[in-house]
């Protein structure tokens, strides 16, 4: 097991090297600079212009530039924004318990409700509602998050007047961040001071309804086909009837001798669904106004803020490949058969 | 009254327009401590018959008898709730393959465990004592430390000891045991149906051998019935049977065993195959394949006569001569 680690551990070099390359090279060939952007449409003397480039270090050669990022990556500096002067990962820190919660929200969604409809439909093979809620998650798969999100905002938020249209929570409420997390910043507050901070908890609640449904529906309709196909298989195993001629109850032959084997394939495919979690994010975020790390970068990379694009996609990648490695890792635990493996 | 006890017995597959019946008309009963040997050719109803009678086809089969009882219970009218609770205490049954029979997520202790918890109650330190205990009974060495291992650790003798374990592991009235042995090796054939005997034995349980080997069938059953194309088409005592086959597809399967070919250039075969769901004769199944075949066979289906010692299902059984 430690040396399976380690030889992931390993893998994981070169994949950074890439992502530093790409995200170097892509923000680069995007017309424009930074400090054309920071001008507008004024004209810019090309003086100042040159200055200015020269001030940010951006007038170097390119290789130049690339290996001052990497050295500076090395020295654990993640560089300043060069819009707003402030460390990068700060305003990671900042930003990112905003986008994490609304990726738990999403991800709890689609688990909770991938598992149960695959299961149901493996158990209703071929009836109405196997078609039926196979269907729907072909349809939530194929839906564009972009449209899907107008779609509920003006059914729900403006037609129905059930939920907020956009942020966090109603500008009514203020909140000191203790956690970065609203739901429990929220329960705090109106623990704290019943009087002032009545119902934020369930204001932020509602405000995150919609984003994490949005957001979930693609993963949702992936773990629901997964566990479908994956129970339909393990149903046909040998040892599910070896539970059934033990006398066992349905609902245990299905839990506990089916859903455990079957899990396996679909914990891979979970993991898988952090990166999609995050592409998402980022236009789940834009759409409702959500003060997350999506936004952030959409707004970075709008401004050619180099190093916040650099770096915070570095980090957010670093974190998609630290969730798939705990995933291999569950794997093991899951799989028995894998874990004894030399 | 017998400990088991099927009149009439069908079972069906497929749509209602278009059926195919797997077992037909079979009847089959099981004295308490009995050993009763099912053989026949793969695909002629053997295993479903008992996976009908366990409640294991899960709607796939529509069921049909006119009994079909169980130790003074009738497993027609059952509930499916009261049905599980004879299941895996009373009936239990062994598969053909060890490998694939146990869960591979969970140690071999736990799926023991597993049974003694839900039909017997048994907790803590009880439960694990009688899991050691029935480990041992199955002759597995070093029981104690097997009971942490997952069936991936184990070969398949030491697997099909552990499934007998948890068959055994109520002392069931019945034990099924579905082709047993024909996934394992020669060597650990013996083993294994030496441990069941002898299981069988100090148990008193009744024991019904499904298996495709005449030879062990002849050596520990009481009594057998051949099966041919879902149907019974003889059933006899032991050895009566072996020294005066009345049904000529009895007569045929005896033949074919290679010790009664020594001497013989070619081993002695049954032309053909079992006919499928759409070929099946109108008259008798055999009829296309009997070497005694009557003009009266390919008009009319036999019904069960009475023979000496058993029942056969032919026109012309075979009387005169020894086989």
């Amino acid at each position: 097991m430690l040396s399976f680690i380690f030889r992931r551990l390993g893998l994981l070099i070169p994949t950074f090297f890439g992502i530093t390359l790409l995200t170097f090279g892509l923000i680069r060939m995007i017309p424009g600079d930074p400090v054309e952007v920071m001008v507008g449409e004024r004209t810019l003397d090309p003086q100042m212009h040159a200055d200015a480039m020269h001030r940010l270090g951006l007038d170097k050669p390119l290789y130049a530039q690339y290996i001052d990022y990497i050295s500076n990556l090395l020295h654990g500096n993640l560089g300043e924004s060069l819009v707003t002067k402030s460390s990068v990962w700060v305003e990671f820190k900042t930003l990112f318990p905003a986008t994490l919660e609304l990726a738990l929200a999403a991800m709890l969604f689609a688990v909770v409700f991938g598992l149960l409809a695959g299961v149901t439909a493996a158990i209703k093979r071929g009836s109405i509602l196997d078609h039926g809620v196979m269907g729907i998650s072909l349809t939530g798969f194929s839906m564009p998050i972009f449209w899907w999100g107008l779609i509920l905002i003006m059914f729900f938020s403006v037609k129905l007047g059930w939920t907020p249209v956009s942020g966090r929570l109603d500008l009514a409420y203020d909140i000191t961040p203790r956690t970065g997390f609203m739901l429990i910043d929220t329960w705090l507050a109106e623990a704290a001071d019943p009087a002032a901070n009545a119902g934020a908890f369930k204001d932020a609640l509602m405000h995150l309804i919609l984003p994490a449904i949005v957001l979930g529906t693609i993963p949702l309709a992936v773990i629901a086909r997964m566990t479908r196909s994956s129970m339909l298989e393990v149903l046909r195993e040998d040892y599910v009837r070896t539970a059934r001629a033990k006398g066992l109850s349905p609902a245990r032959v299905i839990f506990v001798h089916t859903l455990r084997n079957a899990l396996i394939p679909v914990l891979t495919v979970i993991g898988l669904q952090v990166g999609t979690l995050m592409g998402g994010a980022v236009l789940t975020e834009t759409i409702f106004s959500w003060p997350g790390i999506g936004k952030w970068l959409i707004d970075a990379i709008s401004r050619r803020d180099y190093p916040v694009v650099q770096n915070g996609i570095l980090i957010v990648a670093t974190l998609v490949i630290v969730t798939n490695f705990i995933v291999d890792i569950l794997y093991g635990v899951a799989n028995p058969r894998i874990r004894h493996a030399k | 009254m017998s400990l088991l006890e099927i009149k009439n017995l069908s079972v069906e597959f497929g749509s209602q327009h278009n059926p195919f019946r797997a077992v037909e008309g079979l009847d089959l009963t099981v004295e308490q401590g009995e050993i009763v040997g099912i053989v026949g050719e793969s695909g002629s109803g053997k295993s479903v018959t008992m996976m009908a009678m366990m409640g294991l086809l899960e709607g796939q089969g529509r069921i049909v008898a006119d009994t079909l009882q169980f130790d003074g219970k009738d497993l027609l009218t059952i509930s499916a709730r009261e049905r599980r609770k004879i299941v895996g205490k009373d009936i239990a049954m062994i598969f053909q393959d060890p490998m694939t029979s146990l869960n591979p997520s969970y140690t071999v202790g736990y799926q023991i465990m597993e049974v003694l918890k839900i039909h017997q109650g048994l907790r803590g330190a009880a439960l694990k004592q009688r899991a050691l205990e029935l480990m041992e009974m199955v002759e597995i060495p070093a029981a104690a430390s097997r009971l942490a291992a997952y069936p991936h650790q184990l070969s398949g003798g030491m697997s099909q000891r552990v499934v007998i374990a948890m068959a055994i592991a109520c002392s069931p009235k019945l034990l099924i045991a579905d082709e047993p042995t024909t996934a394992l090796d020669v060597t650990i054939q013996a083993q294994i149906m030496d441990l069941l005997v002898n299981l069988q034995k100090s148990q008193n349980m009744a024991l019904i051998m499904i298996t495709h080997d005449l030879a062990v069938v002849a050596e520990v059953a009481h009594k057998v019935a051949v099966m041919y194309a879902g149907q019974v088409a003889e059933m006899a005592k032991v050895p009566g049977i072996f020294r005066k086959p009345a049904h000529p597809y009895t007569e045929a399967l005896l033949k074919s065993i290679p010790e009664h070919s020594k001497g013989a250039h070619r081993l002695s075969t049954l032309a053909g195959i079992v006919p499928g769901q759409y070929d099946r004769p109108s008259g008798c199944l055999l009829s296309p394949r009997c070497p005694y075949v009557q003009d009266k066979c390919k008009a009319q289906r036999p019904g069960l006569t009475a023979i000496e010692g058993g029942v056969v299902r032919c026109h012309y059984p075979i009387t005169a001569k020894e086989a």
